[in-house]
């Protein structure tokens, strides 16, 4: 494996993914990432120089829908999906600014 | 202090699109409804939920585009902004990092050091987060997700601006051409127009750029200007110390004329964006961008020439009038039904715009009917009142939208016109003072303006004062 993932971008991957890992996951984890540059150093072997930048799968564009109200007042059915609520609101940990 | 320094300023400027919808789905954009009224599964980021996009934002976007004289992305396409907060449920925000749809633009403005141009680096698309709000009975925040997915555009300037002189006009020239063209009603205090400030100093000639912050949360003209000389003052003074800038973003705090920092330099941003694989790109072709030129509406500064040329209005009324959409929609509309363009613009620049300061409001808050204040100049113009009480029914239509034909003829104000009765009038005010009319006969004038003021009082200012003058007069000569 040409790509070694270092403990502190390990750590620092975890932070920004808001992932909490056990000393195994992140040894295991850390492989992973590794073998994932080295599939993507691969793909840099190849000469692209001449190949436009792809930006979707699909060969589609221009996917719109009019400027038209559909929904209507779903409150109840959306507040389910909520972890806990209050006052019609979603309930969540204080935040602080 | 012996160094002088420069003040460097660009702009990141949020704009509420005026859709009646979000910009991926189809709930309404409406303000004020009750919490998560106005949600679905795509704009609560629910799993499987797919977001498909406005047309009319990207219109809105191509519009205010080609009239800041950017250049348009053709090819243009969605990327995610990673960050976890409650306010986006999704944990990414829809927006454009990699091809945002316009660039390369420029405004000009005029301050008092004169004209200059401000760049501006691109405007790109994206999406409103929801609002939280501190329980305050709990330990907890409330999440009110009616906000989140209201299309924005983002327009960032260039590092063009020197003073916070210059950071007002270009606002105001933003704000005139994309309420011009119906893209947004662009109000600072409700946050459909919002504007980060970022700001660095250096000594003047030095080649580099000092460290900037950001500054947020500012919410009108004057706190951003009071924010720009407060955190100029800040970084003049840690220089002065031998001291570093740190860049961070920082809180404008109006109350206290004093900015705090938001986040910390080791919490650095790393928004990780890739592109949205669940939207297509947008091709613009050449016919869609003639399209939108082609529709694009008459814009403040045709406004000024027009009404200056076809209606022969002074340069500085004019410039009041077009000084914001509504208000200019509102003399066109009126000055349409009556034809009088001065008498219009005569009431709306003195007795609205006094009424407004009285009250602290906008040109945006007013809201009566053109039809009633074009009735008002009829009335006016015909004599059927005159000018002292036309003033308070102006208040009245400004006030309650009252239609001031039913007013006049209830509340009585009509001009006395019978002149026998008016006469009678006359000579009893003549009687009760025998003394002004002696001073008139001496010669004094003033004695005349006396009495013409005690018969207005007595009709309870319903007579025509020129009407009064000629009879006051004809009846002392006698």
């Amino acid at each position: 494996m040409a790509n070694i993932i270092s403990d502190e971008t390990m750590e620092y991957v975890g932070i920004l993914a808001k992932l909490e890992l056990s000393p195994e996951e992140k040894e295991a984890a850390k492989k992973d990432m590794g073998r994932m540059l080295d599939y993507i150093d691969k793909l840099n072997e190849l000469d692209t120089s001449g190949a436009e930048p792809m930006s979707h799968v699909f060969p589609v564009t221009n996917v719109f829908r009019e400027d038209v109200v559909t929904n209507g007042d779903d409150r109840e059915q959306i507040l389910k999906n909520a972890p806990e609520q209050k006052d019609g609101a979603f309930k969540v940990p204080k935040t602080v600014e | 202090m012996s160094k002088q320094y420069e003040t460097v300023i660009g702009l990141e400027v949020h704009v509420e699109l005026a859709t009646k919808t979000k910009i991926f789905c189809g709930c309404s954009t409406a303000f004020g409804g009750a919490p998560n009224t106005h949600t679905c599964p795509v704009c609560t980021g629910m799993p499987g939920s797919l977001p498909v996009l406005n047309k009319q934002v990207v219109e809105y976007a191509l519009a205010v585009g080609l009239a800041t004289n950017c250049s348009i992305n053709q090819y243009c396409k969605f990327d995610r902004k990673n960050y976890f907060y409650p306010d986006n449920p999704q944990n990414y925000q829809i927006s454009q990092l990699y091809l945002p749809i316009c660039h390369d633009g420029w405004v000009e403005i005029e301050t008092a050091g004169g004209k200059k141009k401000i760049g501006i680096h691109e405007i790109h698309m994206e999406e409103d987060a929801g609002k939280l709000v501190h329980d305050e009975w709990e330990d907890c925040s409330l999440v009110d997700y009616n906000r989140s997915g209201v299309p924005l555009i983002e327009i960032v300037s260039e590092p063009d601006m020197r003073s916070a002189d210059e950071v007002i006009a270009y606002l105001e020239k933003l704000r005139l051409i994309i309420q011009y063209l119906g893209a947004s009603d662009c109000k600072l205090q409700e946050g459909s127009m919002r504007a980060d400030v970022n700001l660095s100093v250096r000594e003047v000639g030095a080649p580099a750029f000092g460290t900037r912050t950001e500054m947020k949360n500012l919410n009108s003209f004057k706190a951003i200007a009071r924010a720009i000389e407060g955190e100029r003052a800040r970084q003049i003074e840690l220089l002065e110390d031998g001291k570093n800038v740190i860049q961070e973003t920082r809180r404008w705090d109006d109350n206290k004329e004093a900015s705090h920092a938001m986040r910390s330099k080791e919490d650095a941003q790393d928004y990780r964006y890739f592109p949205d694989p669940d939207l297509v790109p947008v091709m613009i072709s050449d016919e869609w961008i003639a399209r939108v030129k082609a529709s694009q509406p008459e814009l403040r500064t045709e406004k000024l020439e027009r009404y200056q040329k076809e209606f022969g209005l002074p340069q500085y009324d004019a410039e009041i009038l077009t000084g914001s959409k509504h208000l200019a929609d509102i003399f066109e509309q009126t000055t349409a039904v009556c034809g009088k363009p001065k008498e219009v613009s005569n009431w709306l620049m003195t007795d609205a715009m006094r009424l407004l300061k009285e009250q602290e409001q906008e040109p945006e808050d007013m809201h009566f009917s053109p039809e009633h204040l074009a009735k008002l100049v009829e009335l006016v113009d015909k004599n059927v009142i005159n000018r002292t009480v036309a003033r308070t029914v102006f208040e009245e239509i400004f006030r309650h939208d009252v239609e001031p034909e039913a007013y006049v003829e209830e509340k009585g104000l009509k001009v006395v016109k019978d002149e026998g009765a008016l006469k009678t009038k006359i000579e009893e005010i003549i009687a009760a003072n025998p003394q002004s009319v002696a001073d008139f006969k001496a010669g004094k004038e003033k004695a005349m303006g006396f009495l013409v003021g005690q018969t207005m009082r007595a009709m309870k200012g319903k007579a025509d004062p020129a009407v009064v003058n000629t009879l006051v007069r004809e009846l002392l000569s006698r």
